[in-house]
């Protein structure tokens, strides 16, 4: 049974109320069925209230048993790890986004917004992948600890630079991952993200004055030509080290 | 605000179109240059393939491919007053295409298909002005977004979902780099929009001809 809906504030509230977005929308996140699809939907649109809305919603569905295995057919251990490892990539662009937007470092009003609500987008695949490891009958990983702390006070340069290497990362990450999960619902998911973190990735590295193919791997708004080039986990977590705290 | 359907692909959008129509759209304009007598050949052989998995799919992606790679190059030659940084993206992303058609045409031949021709386009007025170039070029990188992320999931083969993979992230590049000139917000979305195989046929449609 789904919650009342309150007004609408954004896409993802419109989605909500409008039916065959929200089929198509509950076809794309699959996972748990309906139901649980709903939850993660609405976990995932909360406004300006999310971490409210994700507790709230939860109690709808029923929570998938932890342990058992095969519950879910084509869903299994598999996509649950590659779901973490995007939880946690998610968790660390979330987690830079809010610490340059309050540090005060991005005086420039329209850099300022873009960076909030890119921002807001990472934390809304955090919330959403978060409940999809759940549905699926995981253990989410933990949000790792984070040392952003040279790169902001770096200042605005450093910190827009680092965040278009961090968008290229995470494009290149979550292409690299797509050929290895196992459940239909859970790869239109993530290719759903996938094409949002090139966005990101192709403004931010525009906006930083990389150009078109840039210079180094994961520099230039178009860095490796027509066809995009994917890493690995293992090359993911090397470039990505010097972000986690020791 | 965005709402989650994206109003100027919805004008755009016609009724009563069929994937098979459309595939075989494409080869008639090419069965055009060759003659009417080889025609039948063509439609038969695109109907055909529009129940063909993988390469069914290769061949959609395709046609889109051509659509957008001959929507730049005629761009670059039509659209009045373009400024320099806005023809120089035009060319980057116009050369992207055609190297999608390029690797598509080959993976479609690797498979064992036959890949559609180029289809005939008619872009109306969408080179009137800088302005209106970018409004359509906007609305067929969206929608090329759409599409990949839409028909993905179908794909059997991992390397051909590995290519599809890589190629829509470059459309999705491409889409941000269009809306960021436009003064739009380059990812409306926190979850782009998938649409299936039937809603694209019917937003493209009107530029073929």
């Amino acid at each position: 049974m789904p919650p009342s809906t309150p007004t609408p504030t954004s896409a993802l509230d419109e989605l909500a109320r409008d039916e065959t977005s929200r089929k198509k929308f509950l076809r794309m996140m699959g996972g748990g069925g309906a139901a649980a699809g709903l939850s993660v939907l609405l976990a995932a649109c909360g406004g300006d209230d999310k971490k409210t809305a994700s507790t709230s919603t939860q109690t709808g569905s029923e929570p998938a048993p932890s342990g058992s295995s095969g519950a879910s057919g084509s869903s299994g251990g598999g996509d649950i790890d590659i779901v973490n490892y995007a939880l946690t990539l998610e968790y660390l662009e979330a987690e830079f986004y809010a610490e340059a937007a309050a540090s005060g470092m991005i005086k420039d009003k329209k850099t300022l917004a873009l960076a909030k609500k890119f921002g807001e987008t990472e934390q809304t695949h955090v919330d959403t992948l978060l409940a999809t490891v759940k549905d699926l009958g995981g253990t989410p990983a933990e949000k790792p600890k984070t040392a952003f702390g040279k790169v902001i006070e770096g200042g605005p340069e450093m910190i827009l630079m680092t965040a278009a290497t961090v968008e290229n990362l995470g494009a290149a990450a979550y292409l690299g991952a797509a050929g290895l999960i196992e459940s239909k619902d859970i790869l239109a998911a993530a290719l759903s993200i996938h094409s949002v973190e090139a966005r990101h990735a192709a403004a931010l590295n525009e906006l930083v004055g990389r150009g078109f193919k840039g210079g180094g791997a994961l520099e230039g708004s178009v860095p490796d030509g027509a066809f995009a080039k994917p890493m690995t986990m293992e090359q993911v977590l090397e470039q990505v080290k010097p972000f986690l705290a020791s | 605000m965005s709402t989650y359907k994206d109003p100027e692909l919805a004008q755009i959008q016609v009724e009563g179109t069929t994937r098979a129509v459309f595939l075989a759209r494409a080869t008639l304009s090419a069965g055009a240059i060759i003659g009417a007598g080889s025609l039948s050949p063509f439609v038969s052989g695109a109907i055909a393939q529009s129940g063909g998995g993988d390469v069914d799919i290769l061949n959609f992606a395709l046609t889109l491919e051509y659509l957008e790679a001959a929507f730049y190059e005629e761009a670059l030659a039509k659209t009045k007053g373009l400024s320099d940084d806005v023809r120089k993206l035009a060319k980057e992303l116009g050369d992207n295409e055609a190297e999608h058609v390029d690797a598509l045409t080959a993976a479609i031949e690797s498979a064992g298909g036959t890949a559609v021709k180029a289809p005939g386009v008619d872009f109306g007025g969408a080179f009137a002005d800088e302005k209106t170039f970018l409004k359509f070029a906007n609305i067929f990188e969206d929608t090329g977004v759409s599409a990949y992320n839409g028909a993905a999931p179908m794909i059997e083969s991992k390397e051909v979902l590995g290519a599809a993979g890589s190629i829509v992230q470059v459309e999705a590049r491409h889409a941000a780099l269009i809306r960021l000139k436009r003064g739009k917000a380059p990812a409306p979305q926190p979850f782009d929009k998938t649409s299936t195989m039937d809603e694209v046929v019917k937003a493209v449609t009107p530029f073929l001809k």
